[in-house]
């Protein structure tokens, strides 16, 4: 009964457009800009990003579009190529004008297109975990701060249940993101009493595929006889021959742990999981949560996408997010204009995928809950741990001095920057 | 009247469970056919606990117990694969297997069949890194008389990881019973490793004499321990004469280790070196000896590791000799590809170097799409069991069985290749050709067969390492473009057009790139390689073995 009101309400919906309004609409739609990479090194990833904001906005059409508008995506390939990344930007904001962007994955993409979406004054929907320090006018970031994952991942593996931690192993691919969440997570270990000597920091490059000098030194530093675990903020490409390197070594997970920050169902479809079982990682979402929206979303993925394999992930539950606390501000606000539907944006609330609530905070960060899984030989997710209720995102962290004092609110009209300082009783003055 | 306690026990929860874990030692004694079946079946239903504490005081109780099917029960449940599941309608524990409408079950109890139903009417029981640990040593006590010796070997360096001092008598009973001296010598240090906290000084000292004799990381610790000192230059451990034994072993401890470390160090870099071989063997014939600029080399690897992948797709039961298949057949594929290359493309440019660069990286660029297309994630490659794990001689070194087998993999590649160019008709039409091209084709042999044989072989090779690299690295659209750059590094090195330079060239980047990582890091040892080899080239700028002869200068 209910399918069938539902089919009525589609069909009618459907006439109505395309019998009254059918010029009218066609000319004025909503446009919504994709600004993902689709070939170079970036794609394997951001490839499915692009598809989901597709699903999201078929589905939106479906549903009759937004004040009363249909949805037009402008998809663009901005080819892992970080310059790109800003003339792309200009392009849809000045060409297509569009009235929302969702895009980016690296944070070097997101730090190319900050300076033009700020003075083109656009919108983007950023939907990837990152390092934090960073909160633009212009920017809602829909993955995790450092607060909302590597923190309490760190906090896991320090509980009894996590194996009570004592000795770390930072690893990281040379970049901006590993860099800073160490930097974050090193002072959050000396707060917490880890004695330096038992803190061990290295960095490798993008795509390192020989790991076995590192995998050797780690088990080294792990077999001092104190409980070892490794936080890995490796990226992408070089987790497959890290990990089979693990395994070769003998290094099982519970000897010494790994937990990752990176490495998703997405990645792990391409791993032969069974010699990392029991490694772990940290995230707001995984495909294995238990809940009817989340089935509900892996059914209308497995069917956008005509491949009933095809795994989800954390990114792609943000960008769900995103798109839906926007949808729901724009119908807030009654119009895409961009500053009316940022004040629209703060205090939303969504549903998200595991059973929880998406706040929109005035900082531009999301709540989310985090989830600590451990890898199963199918290449999904075994939750072991998870917060109890959702963590508010923390645009800059409470554990390094310089940034504790920072805090960001665009709400509050006193404040209305992304970079207050609580001492001195100023915004910094820079603009992202 | 026991057994309701019991009942009541287990009902109520953990702190109960302490209650009748203390019983159940004292029924140890008491044999499988006169404990009442129903206490086992509940022993065994505790596996189901609700918390992860819960159920590793189930394992422990279980494991007391001397019922043979406790340890098919305890590794199902380990297993990471298969794990313990229960049915969700009444919690029968049962082990499952995936059949094609569901999951057919078998009761763990009593083994019987208990039908097929559907993928969620049972779910696993989990278990996290801390119960994994408590089975692990469970089974390896269970294990620890088996009759396999890798069994035994297992057993003995799992239970050094947690030596437990109600044990003891166990584990000087195995040791004596034991005639492989590598088990024998874990399970003395097993035992050293509980009689070190002894409160006897002579059976100390004794202790300290046998750790010191072993490079095992729990031994070693244990004797750094021993002999460290406070600022003030005095042993922290109390007793003096023990302290003094360690500090006098340790030296030669850590001589042994430092000796060690360098051997396998060693092995790192020969390791590399031969992935850096296969990689380069390939291009050393089309770069090498046809002069051409082959920036697709990188995606004729990549074709060989697809190549691989398509082989274990093909043939999913045989996993173990994928591989063989794979070899000949990534050869053939990539072999077949660059022939098609240098006919269509490569064959209008000769002696235009440039030209060929270009536009062998766009050829290489449309590889890459083209994989990416069809799926732009990496691919699975599953690595066979014979070719994962390590051989550790003891616990201070260990030889990845992979790195091994390709490691001796590019030597037979390469001595393979030295043959059919030295020993062979169509070698010998191959150097005659890049020798002096117009004497060769006036002498009747067919440059145009042979540059397009040539160019198919340096490619069937690059397959081949493909084929090699699967085993060690991602296979996606990027695997290529990761190793072509090293290609030419050691190319040039070696020296261009020299099969054996290409193989000291290789050797030599990969042990230079690996005693610089653990004291400059992986980033800056790159670096420095870099650095090396651009004043290499300043000094000997034809590489470490220079073709001479006067067709050198053409």
């Amino acid at each position: 009964m209910k399918n069938m009101i539902k089919k009525t309400a589609m069909l009618v919906s459907a006439a109505v457009i395309s019998t009254t309004a059918y010029f009218a609409q066609a000319a004025d739609t909503i446009k919504v800009g994709v600004l993902h990479s689709l070939s170079g090194t970036m794609a394997i990833s951001e490839t499915t990003l692009k598809d989901t904001v597709l699903m999201m906005i078929e589905d939106q059409n479906a549903k009759g579009g937004l004040l009363g508008k249909k949805l037009e995506a402008v998809v663009v390939d901005p080819a892992s190529n970080w310059p790109l990344f800003a003339e792309k930007t200009k392009e849809l904001l000045e060409k297509e004008k569009v009235d929302v962007i969702f895009g980016c994955w690296t944070s070097v993409s997101r730090k190319s297109v900050l300076p033009v979406i700020e003075e083109l004054n656009g919108l983007l929907f950023y939907p990837v975990q990152y390092e934090g320090e960073e909160s633009s006018k212009n920017v809602f970031y829909t993955g995790a701060a450092p607060n909302q994952q590597a923190i309490p991942a760190v906090d896991y593996l320090m509980s009894e249940d996590g194996g009570s931690v004592k000795r770390w192993v930072l690893e990281g691919t040379d970049y901006v993101y590993p860099r800073t969440t160490n930097k974050i997570l090193e002072q959050y270990l000396l707060s917490k009493g880890v004695k330096p000597e038992d803190i061990s920091i290295n960095y490798t490059p993008f795509g390192h595929s020989d790991w076995q000098t590192r995998v050797a030194e780690i088990k080294k530093f792990g077999s001092a006889g104190k409980k070892t675990a490794v936080v890995s903020t490796i990226n992408g490409d070089a987790n497959v021959p890290f990990y089979k390197e693990l395994g070769n070594a003998g290094i099982s997970a519970e000897d010494i742990p790994v937990v990752a920050f990176s490495v998703g169902e997405e990645e792990l479809s391409g791993f032969d999981t069974s010699p990392l079982v029991g490694h772990l990682a940290a995230w707001n979402y995984f495909m294995s949560v238990d809940d009817k929206a989340n089935d509900e979303f892996i059914a209308k993925w497995h069917k956008f996408i005509k491949n009933k394999d095809r795994v989800t992930n954390d990114p792609m539950e943000a960008t769900y997010i995103g798109f839906k606390a926007w949808a729901k501000a724009v119908e807030k606000a009654k119009t895409t204009d961009v500053d009316k539907v940022r004040s629209a944006m703060y205090g939303i609330k969504v549903p998200n995928l595991t059973g929880g609530t998406a706040e929109v905070l005035s900082n531009h960060h999301f709540t989310k809950p985090v989830l600590i899984g451990e890898i199963q030989s199918d290449g999904q997710f075994e939750i072991v741990w998870q917060t109890d209720g959702e963590v508010p995102g923390d645009a800059w962290t409470d554990f390094l001095p310089e940034s504790a004092k920072i805090i960001s609110d665009w709400k509050d009209p006193k404040i209305n920057c992304g970079n207050y300082n609580t001492e001195t009783k100023k915004c910094s003055g820079q603009n992202y | 009247m026991k057994a309701l306690i019991r009942i009541t026990a287990l009902g109520i929860g953990l702190l109960f469970t302490l209650v009748s874990f203390a019983q159940s030692t004292e029924q140890t004694e008491e044999t499988a056919e006169n404990q009442p079946p129903n206490k086992f079946a509940e022993r065994v239903q505790a596996l189901n606990g609700r918390s992860f504490n819960a159920k590793i005081k189930a394992i422990e109780t279980l494991s007391e117990s001397k019922d043979p099917r406790v340890l098919p029960i305890l590794k199902a449940m380990l297993d990471k694969d298969q794990g313990l599941y229960y049915r969700k309608s009444d919690d029968t524990i049962v082990t499952v297997e995936e059949v094609e409408d569901g999951l057919q079950l078998t009761d763990v109890l009593t083994g019987e069949d208990l039908g097929v139903v559907g993928k969620r009417d049972a779910r696993k029981i989990g278990i996290n890194n801390k119960v994994r640990n408590v089975l692990k040593s469970a089974i390896a006590v269970l294990e620890l008389g088996a009759d396999e010796k890798h069994i035994r070997l297992q057993s003995a360096q799992n239970l050094l990881k947690s030596p437990d001092k109600n044990l003891l008598s166990l584990l000087e009973e195995r040791a004596e019973l034991e005639d492989v001296a590598s088990i024998k010598h874990l399970l003395e240090v097993a035992i050293a490793l509980i009689k070190i906290d002894s409160d006897d000084q002579k059976v100390r000292l004794q202790a300290v004499e046998v750790l010191s004799s072993s490079v095992e990381p729990e031994a070693v610790n244990v004797v750094r321990k021993l002999a460290e000192v406070d600022e003030a230059g005095t042993y922290i451990e109390a007793d003096l004469k023990v302290a003094e034994l360690a500090d006098a072993k340790l030296k030669s401890v850590e001589t042994k280790l430092a000796m060690y470390r360098a051997t396998e160090n060693i092995f790192f870099g020969l390791s590399l070196g031969s992935v850096f071989l296969l990689a380069a063997i390939g291009l050393a014939i089309t770069f090498g000896v046809m002069g051409v600029i082959n920036m697709a080399h990188g995606e004729m690897i990549m074709i060989g590791a697809y190549t691989t992948f398509f082989v274990q797709q093909a043939m999913p039961n045989l996993i173990e000799a994928s591989l063989f298949v794979a070899i000949p057949l990534a050869f053939l594929v990539s072999g077949a590809v660059g022939v098609l290359i240098e006919r269509t493309i490569i064959r209008h440019l000769y002696g235009r170097p440039l030209d060929t660069l270009l536009a062998t990286f766009g050829v290489g660029l449309i590889l890459q799409q083209a994989a990416r297309t069809y799926n732009s994630n990496n691919v699975p490659v599953i690595t066979p069991s014979w070719m994962s794990s390590a051989w550790a001689p003891n616990g201070a070194i260990s030889f990845n069985y992979n790195r091994i087998y390709i490691l001796f993999f590019a030597l037979v590649v390469l001595f393979s290749l030295a043959l059919l160019l030295k020993k062979t008709l169509f070698g010998l039409q191959m150097r005659a050709v890049t020798q002096n091209r117009p004497m060769a084709s006036s002498m009747g042999i067919r440059q145009n067969r042979v540059d397009a044989l040539t160019f198919g072989l340096g490619s069937g090779i690059a397959g081949i390492a493909g084929v090699a690299l699967s085993q060690i690295t991602n296979v996606g659209p990027n695997l290529g473009s990761a190793y072509i750059i090293d290609s030419f590094m050691v190319v040039v090195f070696g020296g261009v057009g020299s099969l054996i330079g290409t193989f000291f060239g290789a050797f030599g980047l990969g042990v230079i790139n690996k005693l610089l990582e653990p004291s400059f890091g992986a980033v800056v040892g790159k670096i420095l390689v870099l650095i090396f080899i651009i004043l290499f080239i300043q000094w000997r700028p034809r590489g470490l073995f220079a073709l001479k002869g006067r067709f050198v200068e053409d």
